[in-house]
């Protein structure tokens, strides 16, 4: 205990030395930004440029109309098909992954960080170009499509209205945020140990009772973590449903944006913003009480 | 590499990225370091023009773009990052005027004002063009696909009212210029839209909006290129320029009239470089640099020198200069103040939501 005590204070200035910049980084470029912000949505316009912070509740009593909750229910209904989505598809990969040879598994893992070496904006236009009415997905089915119709005499390919849909605002989503759940995933399977596995095929469990006894309640932080950083960037996604989208797509927020440029109202988009970071806090606290409940029941056997 | 970019994503939206600029560097505040900073819009200043200028001039231009006058607006609220030479559209030069944002021009230093329309050398929103000097103008109008509709669709009602062409119609998503036309197709001015008038506005384009594919973000033109859409609300530059590799493509004005637009030269309060940026903009106001500029985007040119040094497939072409009847109608927009723009954006989130 005193050994402890004394390291920790030898210890500290260092560790003061390392933590200081990246600590003052994020007060000047983060908390206080954001504190700017916080103000303005308690603030009212009093000319084009300039905001007067009076302390009103007008702009959330505002952001708090069915109009715009309607719109936030709207964006956590994609968010979370999006989350569910990525989690069906990610499980598997992440579990191929953890069980690929040593020598095959730095390049499956480079193979699904492989698409942040492109921007995200140009990953969206190449899927416009995918699910377009004249696209490469309609072309496929056609070329399966027409020579089977051909033979058996039913209709030539119809292409599908995929792009400027919910769908394809859904499946834009999937693909970005896909990674940013088989990581966590992936992490959390790594580290389970291989042993109780065997243990639990040995002792009679089938694979599927292994599967959803121990595989998944061990690896709960992994999915956790990775539903709450699909879920919050989905949430406030608005490159997407802008490009993919169609008439009635719209999400949180584009309406944020649109405050910020053409409405010119940055308080009312400062309280629409900070309203989706409360939630966004929520998800977070339920996700470390989770975390934290998880770690005691493992604690106590 | 992908850092600046994503920023540039989010900042500027549909913006590609480009807001690595100006910020990180010295800036001379009276040195005038041989270098210029233009923020503009995207395709709409030839590379060989910049090029030329600095063959000219020795005077270096980086390019930033910004996707709408609303991002530039917000871009430049909060202080001048270092931009020499913007340019606003009308409406926006009123704005940016009204909030201190921009310098007035030195004229004796621009001779080639001489080279403008008289028309273009007075603007009600910047009387005696102490701020702005006019770089094109332009016209929303239907560009359309000719083989997929039945003659020429010459009214708004094929967009905003009616379902012959169903599902393949795009819209703009821009707030105010979607209130402003359907304002205008109702038979009313483009300006001071009333809230009833906006209300009846938002209630046809709720009705509409099953037979509407899309509200774009002025990519109207690569829409209708790509044969998602048949018609679209577009500007008139942006459909000539395709029209010039797509000869099914084609643009009117309908018979209603239209909004009107100029997008103007300014120089930005703050502008570190005000002699380059001068020098700039009398350069883009020289009669064979405007012919050269409007051979490339085929807007509408208010340069007269330009204009006549034009060959007729551009001076005839009626996407580029529309019927003197439709011209009569339309309207440029005025800036109508704080309480309309948060009014048009709620009715546009009402209608988007619907």
């Amino acid at each position: 205990m005193t050994a402890g005590v004394t390291a920790g204070t030898a210890a500290r200035g260092p560790f003061a030395l390392v933590a200081a910049p990246p600590l003052l980084w994020l007060l000047a470029f983060f908390l206080v930004p954001l504190a700017v912000i916080w103000g303005y949505s308690f603030g009212h316009n009093t000319s084009l440029v300039s905001i007067d912070v009076t302390g009103t509740w007008a702009n959330y009593a505002r952001a708090l109309q069915p109009l715009y909750l309607g719109i936030i229910v709207k964006s956590f209904w994609f968010a979370a098909l999006t989350t569910l989505a990525c989690l069906i598809l990610g499980f598997p990969v992440a579990v191929a992954i953890t069980f690929a040879s040593d020598r095959l598994k730095p390049w499956l893992l480079l193979a699904i960080m492989l698409p942040f070496w492109t921007n995200l904006l140009i990953r969206t236009y190449a899927l416009m170009a995918v699910l377009r009415t004249e696209g490469y997905l309609n072309w496929l089915l056609a070329a399966f499509w027409n020579p089977l119709a051909h033979l058996a005499g039913g209709p030539a390919f119809v292409p599908l209205g995929l792009l400027h849909t919910d769908f394809a605002v859904v499946f834009g989503l999937v693909y970005v945020q896909l990674p940013f759940m088989v990581l966590p995933l992936y992490a959390a399977l790594d580290r389970l140990d291989r042993s109780l596995l065997e243990a639990s095929l040995d002792l009679g469990a089938g694979q599927l009772t292994t599967f959803a006894r121990v595989v998944v309640p061990l690896a709960l932080p992994g999915i956790v973590s990775g539903i709450v950083v699909t879920l919050i960037p989905s949430l406030g996604a608005y490159l997407t449903p802008d490009l993919l989208g169609g008439t009635s797509s719209l999400m949180i927020a584009n309406v944020i944006e649109r405050q910020f440029k053409s409405a010119n109202d940055w308080p009312f988009g400062a309280a629409l913003s900070f309203l989706l970071m409360y939630l966004t806090f929520a998800a977070i606290l339920a996700q470390a009480m989770l975390a934290r409940r998880h770690e005691r029941r493992h604690a106590h056997g | 590499m992908p850092e600046p970019t994503r920023r540039g994503v989010l900042a500027g939206g549909v913006g590609l990225g480009l807001a690595a600029c100006s910020t990180t560097r010295p800036l001379a505040v009276n040195g005038e370091e041989p270098r210029l900073n233009l923020y503009t819009w995207d395709t709409y200043t030839p590379p060989a023009t910049l090029a030329a200028f600095e063959r000219a001039t020795g005077i270096k231009v980086k390019v930033s773009l910004y996707g709408n006058n609303d991002e530039l607006f917000a871009k430049l609220r909060s202080g001048n990052p270092g931009f020499d030479v913007v340019v606003p559209s009308n409406e926006f030069v009123t704005r940016m005027r009204v909030s201190h944002m921009l310098e007035p021009l030195d004229h004796a230093s621009i001779p080639n004002i001489t080279n403008l329309l008289p028309a273009f050398r007075d603007a009600p929103f910047d009387p005696g063009r102490r701020y702005s000097l006019p770089y094109t103008w332009l016209v929303l109008g239907i560009g359309f696909r000719k083989s997929a509709v039945d003659g020429v669709p010459d009214s708004w009602k094929w967009l905003f009212d009616s379902d012959r062409y169903a599902g393949r119609i795009g819209l703009f998503a821009e707030a105010d210029d979607l209130i402003r036309l359907g304002a205008k197709y109702l038979g009313h001015s483009v300006n001071h839209v009333t809230p009833a008038v906006t209300a009846q506005v938002e209630a046809m384009l709720i009705r509409q909006k099953p037979f509407v594919k899309v509200f774009h973000h002025d990519e109207g033109q690569d829409l209708l290129v790509s044969r998602e859409i048949d018609l679209v609300v577009e500007y008139n530059g942006d459909i000539a320029q395709v029209m010039a590799e797509d000869p099914d493509l084609d643009f009117v004005v309908p018979r209603e009239g239209t909004l009107l637009n100029s997008d103007s030269l300014c120089i930005p309060v703050g502008a570190p470089r005000r002699g380059n940026a001068h020098r700039f903009i009398d350069f883009m106001l020289d009669a064979h640099v405007g012919a050269n500029v409007a051979a490339a985007i085929r807007y509408p040119t208010p340069n007269a020198a330009a204009l006549a040094l034009m060959p007729a497939d551009y001076r005839d072409n009626h996407a580029i200069f529309p019927p003197a009847d439709r011209m009569a109608n339309s309207e440029y927009g005025d800036y109508e103040g704080m309480a309309h723009a948060q009014m048009v954006d709620e009715a546009v989130t009402r209608i988007f939501v619907a």
